[in-house]
C-alpha cells in the first residue's frame, strides 16, 4: 500500500558548501543522510527527516537547511495539511497516533498576555547589582504560628523543607523515558545550583545516588524502582497522579527502551514493557491519597517533605485543596503544555488547562480556605523563560518545574520524536551509540549557564518592581496586568487589566 | 670520566652514542668505522643506485650529530682486534685506542658464494653505500645483469637495476623469493609484480660458475642453464662481521653472543646490531636477526647500560617493511610456522594484491604477512612484542578495520589513557 | 607533556576531528576550498576507530620510547623542541618501516603528496590541537598526563 503521507521536511544541501565528508551521515540515527557510491555524493531521504537539526548542527560548511515541505492541499480553512495528515496516518496504520514533547496547538498563551509592572518615582526601583536580592526559597508546609520561649527560642517544631537558591527545579523525567547522561545532567546541575531534581517513575540509577541531596524522588502509579533505599536517597517525595501532557492516563516505556540498566534501576526484568497504570490502585480518594502520603512519611521518618503531582484539569482549585488537606508539603501542578516522552496525540493536544489559570486559581482557593501556608505550590508545564517564572510566581507560585527547557539547553531540538526511542541529541533514547552524544559535562555546564542567566533576569525584573525578596512577590498579583483578555480570564487569573 | 668506544658507526652505533647520551653527558666517546662516511641509511642504497636519494637523504644523523654528542669519529680506519685484558681496539693503522666501556656493533658482512670464476671482474656485492655507488657507474640501460639471491638484499639491487634501465635475472636457490619474510603465497604474488616489471625469476636453482675472460660474460647455473650478463650481484645473505674478535676471548655462535643487557661474556665489552646474536622473544632462543629497527634498538640499550643504567632487551624478532616497485609489505616473526604448536590463518584478494596472514602460537600472536594493505600494521607488530592475549579478538586481526576498537576495554584504555590495570 | 587523550565514552563518531586536521593542515585554513580546491589534500592525523556504539579518536601518542623514531631507517623521524614527534618529509622516503613499528597504527601512508608518512603533528601553530577544539563532545582532551 503506498504511502500518502507527504515528507514533513525537505533537506536542502548546498552543494556549493558540501565536502561530502558525511559527518551527515553519520549522525542521523533516522537514515536520512546517505553517500551514493556512484557518485560519491551524498544525498538524503527527505521522508525519514524529523527536523532534529543534528545534522545542520554538525555540518561544519553550513551546507545544511531543513524546510517545511511546502507542498500544500488546496486551502481549506478546516481540513488543514495537519488534519488531513493525520488521517492519512491513521488510516495507514489503524493505531492510535504518538507524539512526544508538549501540546503545540494555538491555545492563548496566557504569559504572553500578561505585563510586569515596574518602579516609578515612588517605591523605587532596585539595582540588582548594588544590593542584595534574596532569591532563597523554601518549599513545604509552613506553621500557622511560630512560638518562642522566653528566651527568644523557637519551640514550634517546622516540618521539613526543601531549600532553592533560585525558585526553579528541572521537573520528572524518568530513566528510560530519558538517558542516563540526560539523568546526570540534570542531577549535576541541580547539585551546583543548589536546586533539585527529579527521578520521574524511573527509580535511581546506582550511579546518581551521590546526588541525593538535589533529588526528588518519584513514586508512580507503576511503582518502578521503588525501595527503601530508593524513598531515602532524595531530598523528597513526590506522589505522581497526573501528568499535565496526558492527564488521566497513564505511562508507557516500551520493553526496546528498557535495557540492562534501565532493568535493574526500574526492578522489572529486561525487554519488558514498564506500563504505569492511569489511576494509582490504591486511591481512589483523598483519604487513600492521604495513606499514601503518610505511609511515605513514615517510610522516611518524617524526615522529607511529600510533594504531590497532578495535572491542571478542570476542578484543579479543589483537588489542590484535597491535596493540601490531605497532608502533601508540596503541590506541583503541571499544565497542559507541560512535555513527555510519549503520550496519545489526542490527549495531549485536548485534555487539560493552562497553567497560568490553574495556578491562580488553585492560590485563590487555597488562600480562600486558610491553608495556603499548610502547601507549597509549583507550576509545571512551559516555562520558557525567567519572565514566565516570574508571573507563575507573581500568580501564586512558591517555585516552578523545567523540563522542556532544561531539555533544549542540553540539545533538544523539539522535534517530538521521543517516542521513537532515536534521538539524535542523546536525550530521549537508550541506544547506546545514541546516549554518549551527550556528554553530562556539557549537559550540566549548559543547564547551570542556563538557570544562571534566568536567575540575573529574575533579579533584575524585581528589582525594577522595587522588590528585594522572591517572597515578596508570591500571590502578588498586584504587579501583574492583562492584555487583550477577557473580563472573566483576568477574574481567574485574579489580574487587572493593563491600565488599571 | 668514562671512555667509551664504538667500533661500527651505524644503526647500532648511534643508538648507542643516544643511549650513551641518556645518561652521560661527559664521557668521552669514539666512534670507529672502516667506512670513509657519516653514518648512512644503508637501506637506501637501492635508493641511491636507482638514483631516489640523494646525500640529504642518505645522511641517518643531521650533520652535527656527531659535534653535538661529543664524539670523536676515526673514519676510514679498521679496528682489528681487541686486547679485553689491557682493554684496548687495536687499529689497522697501528694505534691503540683505551676503551672503559666498549661495544661492537660491526654489523655483517656479504657471505660469498664459492664459484668458479668468482674472482672474475664484474662481481658485486650490495651492503655498502660503495657497493651501490660502484654499481650505479656500471648499470647502464641495455646491460645485463645476474643476481645471485632473491632475499631481500638481491631483490633490493633488482629493483634499482631495473630502474636503471638494465636487464635483470635472479637466481634463487629456495622454492620462492624472499623466503625469509613470506611464505609461498605471497612470494608467488610478489614475483608477479616483480615480472612485471621485467625481472626474470629463476627459483630451485643457483650459480655455479661465471664464465668470461677477464671480466663476467655470464653465468652457468646447477640446471645447466647459461645466461649471458655483464654483471653479477651476489647477494645470498650476510653473516656477523666478527673478524675483531677473532683471537679474543669474546664467546661467538653465529654472532656475538650477548645476555639481555647486550652485553657479551667479557664485562664492559657490549655488541649490538647485525654482528651480534641476542634473545628473540618470538622464537625464544639467541638469534641475529639483522634488521635496522633492531641494531639501533639493541645499541640504544647497550649505550644505556654501557652509562650505567640496567636496560633490558626485550623487543629482539624479525620485521620488515618493504616495497617492490609500490608493492609494499610488512611482515613479523615467524611467517611460515612448521609444527602443531602453531595455527595460521590467512585472505587473500589477488585482484587487490591483497594478502594477509597471522600466525599463533596459542593465544599469542607470533608472526604476520600484510601485502598491500599494510595501514596500521604495528598495531601487530605492538602485539607481539607486548606478547598480548589475543583470543577475545582473535577472529578479527585480519580485518581491515582492525584496531583497538576491538580490544577489551581495560587494555584499551591502559594502551591510550595510560590508565593502568588494577 | 600534554597529550590529546580520547574519551571514548563521549565519542559520536562523527569524524570532525578528522575533517578539522585536514583544515587546519591545509594551505589556506578554509574547509570549503580545503576540501574543494586545494590539490593534494591533507591526511588527517587523527583516525576515528569505531565499531558501534564504541568509538573514538586515535592519534600519534608522542610516546616518551618512541619506537617510529628507533625504526627509522633515514633518521625523518625525530622529537622536535616541542618533544614531538613529527617526521621530516625532506628525509622521509617512504619505507613505511614506521608503520610496521607503531603500536597505535597512529602513522598512515601518504601517496598524495610524494611518499611520505603523515601523521599528527599536535598543531604547532594553534594553542590547542584542532581536532580538540573542534570535537563538539568534549570526547577529545589535550592534558598533560605524564
Amino acid at each position: 500500500m503506498i504511502s500518502y503521507v507527504l515528507p514533513e521536511f525537505l533537506v536542502m544541501r548546498d552543494e556549493n558548501r558540501c565536502i561530502q565528508c558525511q559527518v551527515c551521515v553519520r549522525q542521523c540515527a533516522n537514515d536520512v543522510h546517505y553517500l551514493d557510491e556512484k557518485d560519491g555524493k551524498v544525498k538524503a531521504d527527505d521522508a525519514k527527516c524529523v527536523n532534529c537539526q543534528r545534522c545542520v548542527t554538525f555540518c561544519p560548511t553550513h551546507a545544511l537547511t531543513i524546510i517545511p515541505n511546502p507542498q500544500e492541499f488546496k486551502a481549506n480553512a478546516n481540513w488543514t495539511k495537519k488534519a488531513i495528515t493525520e488521517v492519512q496516518k491513521q488510516a495507514e496504520s489503524g493505531a492510535v497516533i504518538l507524539t512526544s514533547m508538549g501540546n503545540p496547538q494555538e491555545y492563548p498563551i496566557y504569559w504572553d498576555k500578561i505585563v510586569l509592572n515596574a518602579s516609578q518615582v515612588t517605591n523605587p526601583s532596585i539595582d540588582p547589582l548594588r544590593e542584595p536580592m534574596e532569591l532563597k526559597t523554601y518549599l513545604g508546609r509552613k506553621p500557622d504560628k511560630l512560638e518562642f520561649d522566653e528566651k527568644g527560642r523557637l519551640i514550634t517544631k517546622l516540618t521539613p523543607q526543601l531549600v532553592l537558591n533560585v525558585p526553579i527545579m528541572f521537573s520528572a523525567m524518568s530513566f528510560g523515558s530519558i538517558s542516563l547522561n540526560a539523568c546526570e545532567s540534570l542531577a549535576r546541575a541541580a547539585t551546583e545550583l543548589g536546586i533539585y531534581y527529579n527521578t520521574g517513575e524511573g527509580g535511581l540509577h546506582s550511579s546518581l545516588y551521590r546526588y541525593g541531596k538535589n533529588t526528588i524522588a518519584q513514586v508512580a502509579s507503576g511503582r518502578f524502582g521503588v525501595h527503601a533505599n530508593y524513598l531515602n536517597a532524595g531530598a523528597a517525595l513526590e506522589i505522581k497522579i497526573g501528568q499535565g501532557a496526558k492527564p488521566g492516563i497513564g505511562g508507557h516505556l516500551p520493553g526496546e527502551k528498557v535495557g540492562a540498566e534501565v532493568s535493574a534501576t526500574r526492578m522489572i526484568p529486561e525487554g519488558s514493557d514498564a506500563i504505569s497504570p492511569a489511576p494509582h490502585h490504591d486511591i481512589y480518594s483523598i483519604e487513600d491519597l492521604r495513606q499514601l502520603i503518610y505511609a511515605l512519611k513514615e517510610a522516611t521518618n518524617y524526615t522529607k517533605p511529600v510533594s504531590v503531582k497532578i495535572a491542571a484539569v478542570h476542578n484543579v482549585a479543589a483537588i489542590a485543596s484535597g491535596i493540601a488537606r490531605a497532608g502533601a508539603d508540596i503541590i506541583a501542578i503541571d499544565g497542559f503544555r507541560g512535555g513527555t516522552g510519549a503520550a496519545p496525540l489526542r490527549i495531549r493536544d485536548n485534555v487539560g488547562i493552562p497553567i497560568e489559570m490553574a495556578i491562580a486559581a488553585v492560590d485563590t482557593r487555597l488562600k480562600e480556605e486558610g491553608i495556603r501556608h499548610q502547601v507549597s505550590v509549583v507550576a509545571a508545564g512551559s516555562i520558557r523563560n525567567s519572565a514566565d517564572i516570574i508571573k507563575a510566581i507573581a500568580l501564586g507560585a512558591d517555585a516552578v518545574y523545567i523540563a522542556t527547557s532544561a531539555l533544549i539547553a542540553i540539545g533538544c531540538h523539539m522535534c517530538q520524536k521521543c517516542n521513537t526511542g532515536k534521538c539524535n541529541w542523546g536525550i530521549a533514547t537508550q541506544d547506546p551509540q545514541l546516549v554518549k552524544r551527550l556528554n553530562p559535562n556539557i549537559g550540566a555546564r549548559r543547564l547551570v549557564n542556563l538557570v544562571t542567566a534566568w536567575e540575573h533576569e529574575i533579579k533584575e525584573m524585581l528589582g525594577g518592581m522595587g522588590i528585594n525578596s522572591i517572597e515578596s512577590l508570591r500571590g502578588n498579583r498586584e504587579m501583574l496586568r492583562g492584555v487583550g483578555l477577557t473580563q472573566k480570564e483576568l477574574d481567574i487569573l485574579g489580574i487587572k487589566a493593563a491600565g488599571e | 670520566m668514562v671512555e667509551y668506544v664504538i667500533i661500527g658507526n651505524s644503526a647500532a652505533a648511534v643508538g648507542a652514542v643516544e643511549g650513551i647520551r641518556q645518561r652521560d653527558n661527559t664521557g668521552n666517546i669514539t666512534v670507529i668505522s672502516e667506512e670513509p662516511y657519516y653514518a648512512y641509511s644503508r637501506p637506501l642504497i637501492s635508493y641511491l643506485l636507482a638514483g631516489t636519494a640523494d646525500d640529504r637523504k642518505m645522511a641517518y644523523r643531521d650533520a652535527g650529530f656527531y659535534k653535538d654528542n661529543g664524539v670523536l669519529l676515526l673514519l676510514g680506519v679498521r679496528a682489528v682486534s681487541i686486547d679485553t685484558v689491557g682493554k684496548q681496539v687495536i687499529l689497522s693503522n697501528g694505534k691503540m685506542v683505551a676503551y672503559d666501556k666498549l661495544l661492537i656493533a660491526t654489523g655483517g658482512k656479504p657471505f660469498v658464494l664459492p664459484m668458479k670464476g668468482g674472482d672474475k671482474k664484474g662481481i658485486y656485492t650490495f651492503i655498502k653505500r660503495d657497493d651501490a655507488e660502484q654499481l650505479k657507474s656500471v648499470a647502464k640501460c641495455g646491460t645485463k645483469a645476474v643476481v645471485i639471491g632473491g632475499g631481500l638484499i638481491g631483490l633490493k639491487a633488482a629493483e634499482g637495476l631495473v630502474k636503471c634501465g638494465v636487464d635483470v635475472t635472479v637466481v634463487e636457490l629456495a622454492d620462492r623469493i624472499l623466503s625469509t619474510i613470506l611464505d609461498e603465497q605471497a612470494a608467488v604474488m610478489v614475483q608477479e609484480v616483480l615480472e612485471e616489471h621485467g625481472i626474470n625469476v629463476i627459483l630451485n636453482d643457483t650459480v655455479t660458475e661465471v664464465i668470461g675472460d677477464d671480466g663476467v660474460s655470464g653465468v652457468i647455473l646447477k640446471s645447466g642453464q647459461s645466461i649471458e650478463c655483464d654483471m653479477v650481484i651476489t647477494a645470498i645473505g650476510v653473516r656477523p662481521n666478527t673478524d675483531v674478535v677473532a683471537n679474543t676471548d669474546i664467546s661467538i655462535n653465529r654472532g656475538i653472543k650477548t645476555d639481555d643487557h647486550m652485553c657479551t661474556n667479557i664485562e664492559d665489552v657490549y655488541a649490538a646490531g647485525d654482528v651480534a646474536e641476542a634473545y628473540d622473544i618470538v622464537y625464544e632462543d639467541q638469534r641475529v636477526t639483522p634488521i635496522w629497527p633492531n641494531a639501533y634498538m639493541q645499541g640504544e640499550i647497550a649505550g644505556r647500560n654501557m652509562a650505567g643504567d640496567d636496560a633490558v632487551f626485550d623487543s629482539g624478532f624479525a620485521r620488515n617493511s618493504i616495497a617492490f616497485f609500490g608493492l609494499p609489505m610488512i611482515t613479523a616473526g615467524i611467517i611460515k610456522p612448521v609444527g602443531d604448536d602453531y595455527e595460521a590463518v590467512s585472505t587473500v584478494q589477488p585482484e587487490k594484491m591483497i594478502y594477509k596472514k597471522a600466525v599463533f602460537k596459542g593465544n599469542r600472536l607470533v608472526g604476520f604477512i600484510r601485502l598491500t594493505d599494510i595501514d596500521r600494521a604495528g598495531i601487530l607488530t605492538g602485539l607481539i612484542k607486548d606478547k598480548v592475549d589475543i583470543s577475545p579478538f582473535k577472529d578479527k586481526l585480519l580485518d581491515k578495520d582492525f584496531g583497538f576498537v576491538y580490544m577489551p576495554k581495560s587494555y584499551r584504555k591502559e594502551r591510550l589513557l595510560g590508565v593502568k590495570r588494577k | 607533556m600534554k597529550r590529546v587523550y580520547a574519551l571514548e565514552e563521549y565519542c559520536v563518531g562523527c569524524r570532525l576531528c578528522e575533517i578539522n586536521c585536514i583544515v587546519a593542515h591545509s594551505q589556506s585554513k578554509d574547509i570549503i576550498w580545503a576540501f574543494k580546491v586545494e590539490e593534494p589534500r591533507p591526511l588527517p592525523g587523527i583516525l576515528v576507530e569505531e565499531a558501534r556504539p564504541i568509538s573514538f579518536g586515535l592519534q600519534c601518542r608522542h610516546c616518551d620510547d618512541a619506537v617510529c623514531i628507533k625504526s627509522c631507517i633515514t633518521g625523518a623521524m625525530h622529537r622536535d623542541e616541542r618533544d614531538t614527534v613529527v617526521c621530516d618529509t625532506d628525509k622521509c622516503v617512504g619505507c613505511w618501516t614506521c608503520i610496521m613499528a607503531c603500536p597505535y597504527g597512529a602513522i598512515k601512508a601518504n601517496e598524495n603528496d610524494g611518499k611520505v608518512v603523515s601523521k599528527c603533528d599536535l598543531c604547532p601553530d594553534l594553542s590547542q590541537p584542532a581536532c580538540v577544539s573542534h570535537c563538539p563532545n568534549e570526547a577529545l582532551i589535550y592534558v598533560d598526563r605524564g
